[in-house]
C-alpha cells in the first residue's frame, strides 16, 4: 500500500528526534485523530539552518515528516512556506488515498513554526498553537 | 522468502495440509453438482453430508440438518439476524446486541434500524469487555425478538457468559444468536449444553479455506431465507454448493475437534508468556480484555501509550512479524476500533493497540522472537513521539 520511498523514509527517517534548543517549534494534529507532527527549527538570517521532527502517527505521518525536513532544510522561510502537503506526497511517489487527507500534514507543521517565529513566539508557550493550527477537521 | 512469524490467526489461519488434501479432488476431477441425480452429483452430495456431520460434531448440534453452509461467517451473521428479524417482524421489532460485536453483526443491526424500522439496543461493556447480565435483562421488552451477543471477541478475546445469556433469552422467549467465529477451534462449543438458537462459524479461522462459513439453526427456529433461488441447504440458502469449500470446512472441523485440548493448553501457555513478559518489560502498557479463563486462549491485546498502531505493525513487519492493530489507520476509518472505545479508552490510547493472535502451529521459539523484537520497536517509536517525554 505504501511506495518504496514512503517505506524508506519510515524505516530510516531523516532528521528525527527532539532538538535541544530550537529557535522555534511548529505542531499540527492532535492525539484524537491519531497524528501529531512537531518540527524543531534553527533559523539564522531567515534561513532554516537545521530542522528535526518528532511524530506520533502512522507510516504516512512519519514519512511525510521526514520528507518535509529534507525539503525545507537550507531554504529561506519564504521558500519553505511554498512547500505544500501535496508536493510532499508527490516527492514520496504518492500516498494511499485514505492518507492524503488524514496524515499528510507535514507542510502545515512548517507553516505553523514559521508563523510562530514571525510572531516572536517559540511555539512552546502553553500549546495554544496546536489548537489554532489544527485546520485538520476529521469529522 | 525469509522466515515469517505469523501472529494474526484471528484474522485468518493457514490452510492445513490435510484440509488441502481433502479438498483437492473436489477442485479437480470431482466437479459434480450435488443437485444432480447421476453419479458425479451424488458423490458431491455424499461429501457434503459427511462434512456437515463433522461441523455438527464440532459444535455438538443434535442434528446435522441444523447446519446451513454459507459463504462466510459474515453471511452466517447476516442470515441469522435478518432471517430472524424478517420472520418475526409481526411479533416485534426490537433486537439486543452489544457495542463490541464484529461489524458483521453491528452493521447488520444498523441496516435493520435504518432501512426496516427495527429498534436496536447496544449493551455497553465494562473495562474488560464483558456485558452486564442485569443490563441485558433490563433491555428485554415485549417486542424483543432477538439477542445477538458474540461468544468471544475478535480483538480483545473476552469470552461472554453465553450460557447465562441463553438462559435469560429462553426465560423471555427471545431467540439467541451468537457469533462464535473466533471461539470455534479454541473453546469447547456445545450448542445443546449452552442452549443457543443460532450460532455462526467460519472455516478459515480454523485452518480451513476462505469463502465458507456455517450457521447453526436449532430445529424449530423461524428463519426467513435471505437468498432466493434453488432448493439448496433445505431451501434456507440458495446457491450451488461450494463443494470443495464445504469438504475443507468438514475436514478442518474434524481436526479442530480432535486437536482442541492440546491446542488450548499450548496456546494458553504461550499467551500468558506473552502477556506476562510484555507487561513486565514495557512501561505504560495496558492489557485489553480479561486475564485467564475468560480470555480466548490465542489472544493477547495491548495498548502502548504515546505511539500509533500502524507504525508498530510496519516495524514488526520489517522484522518478519505479522500482527494486527485497531488504530484508525488499520481500521479503515478515521476512528480507532469501536471495541477499544467501548472499553472506555481515549482515542489516543486506542490508537496504540496491538493484537497478537496465536495459531495451532505457533511455536515457543516464534513467541520468543516476538518478545525479543517488540520492546525495541515500542521504544524506537516512543523516542520519535512528541507525546513521550521518557
Amino acid at each position: 500500500m505504501y511506495s518504496d520511498k514512503v517505506m524508506d523514509h519510515f524505516q530510516n527517517p531523516r532528521n528525527v528526534g527532539k532538538m535541544e534548543d530550537p529557535d522555534v517549534v511548529g505542531e499540527v494534529g492532535n492525539p484524537t485523530c491519531g497524528d501529531i507532527i512537531r518540527v524543531y527549527l534553527k533559523i539564522k538570517d531567515d534561513i532554516i539552518e537545521d530542522i528535526t521532527f518528532s511524530t506520533f502517527g502512522c507510516g504516512a505521518a512519519v514519512a511525510t515528516s521526514s520528507m518535509v525536513t529534507e525539503l525545507v532544510k537550507g531554504k529561506t522561510l519564504d521558500e519553505a512556506l511554498e512547500v505544500s502537503n501535496e508536493q510532499i506526497a508527490e516527492e514520496l511517489d504518492g500516498l494511499p488515498p485514505a492518507k492524503m487527507h488524514c496524515s499528510n500534514l507535514a507542510a502545515d507543521a512548517i507553516k505553523n513554526a514559521i508563523k510562530n517565529f514571525k510572531e516572536g513566539k517559540t511555539g512552546l508557550e502553553e500549546n495554544d498553537n496546536a489548537e489554532a493550527e489544527t485546520a485538520h477537521d476529521h469529522h | 522468502m525469509s522466515k515469517r512469524y505469523y501472529f494474526d490467526h484471528a484474522a485468518t489461519t493457514p490452510l492445513d495440509p490435510e484440509v488441502f488434501q481433502a479438498m483437492e479432488p473436489f477442485l479437480k476431477d470431482k466437479f459434480g453438482n450435488p443437485s444432480s441425480i447421476y453419479q458425479e452429483g451424488q458423490e458431491a452430495e455424499r461429501a457434503i453430508t459427511e462434512a456437515r456431520e463433522r461441523v455438527q460434531e464440532l459444535i455438538n448440534a443434535a442434528d446435522s440438518r441444523e447446519i446451513i453452509f454459507t459463504g462466510s461467517g459474515t453471511e452466517a451473521d447476516n442470515l441469522a439476524i435478518k432471517g430472524i428479524a424478517m420472520a418475526l417482524k409481526e411479533e416485534g421489532n426490537h433486537i439486543i446486541t452489544s457495542e463490541t460485536e464484529h461489524h458483521a453483526v453491528l452493521h447488520t443491526c444498523e441496516f435493520l434500524e435504518k432501512h426496516y424500522d427495527f429498534e436496536v439496543s447496544y449493551l455497553s461493556v465494562d473495562s474488560e469487555g464483558f456485558i452486564d447480565l442485569a443490563d441485558l435483562r433490563e433491555e428485554i421488552k415485549d417486542d424483543t425478538i432477538l439477542i445477538t451477543i458474540m461468544t468471544a471477541n475478535n480483538e480483545i478475546g473476552t469470552i461472554q457468559p453465553i450460557e447465562e445469556i441463553a438462559e435469560i433469552a429462553a426465560e423471555n422467549n427471545v431467540y439467541f444468536h451468537t457469533d462464535a467465529v473466533q471461539a470455534a477451534g479454541q473453546l469447547d462449543i456445545d450448542v445443546q449444553k449452552s442452549k443457543v438458537d443460532l450460532l455462526s462459524i467460519s472455516a478459515h479461522k480454523i485452518n480451513g479455506p476462505k469463502g465458507i462459513g456455517a450457521l447453526y439453526v436449532k430445529k424449530g427456529t423461524k428463519l426467513l431465507p435471505q437468498m432466493q433461488g434453488g432448493a439448496q441447504e433445505r431451501k434456507r440458502r440458495a446457491s450451488t454448493e461450494n463443494v470443495p469449500g464445504i469438504v475443507g470446512f468438514g475436514k478442518a472441523a474434524q481436526l479442530a475437534k480432535k486437536r482442541l485440548p492440546e491446542k488450548q493448553s499450548k496456546m494458553i501457555k504461550l499467551r500468558d508468556k506473552i502477556i506476562n513478559r510484555v507487561l513486565e518489560e514495557i512501561d505504560e502498557v495496558r492489557l485489553n480484555g480479561p486475564r485467564q479463563e475468560h480470555r480466548l486462549p490465542n489472544n493477547a491485546s495491548f495498548c502502548f501509550r504515546y505511539i500509533e498502531g500502524e507504525s508498530i505493525l510496519l516495524n514488526l513487519d520489517m522484522l518478519g512479524i505479522a500482527a494486527s492493530s485497531g488504530s484508525a489507520c488499520t481500521s479503515g476509518s478515521l476512528d480507532p476500533s469501536h471495541v477499544m472505545l467501548a472499553l472506555g479508552l481515549s482515542h489516543e490510547v486506542a490508537h496504540g493497540s496491538l493484537r497478537i493472535s496465536l495459531g495451532y502451529r505457533t511455536t515457543e521459539e516464534e513467541v520468543d522472537y516476538l518478545l525479543e523484537k517488540l520492546p525495541p520497536v515500542i521504544q524506537k517509536l516512543r523516542d520519535m513521539s512528541p507525546l513521550y517525554e521518557g
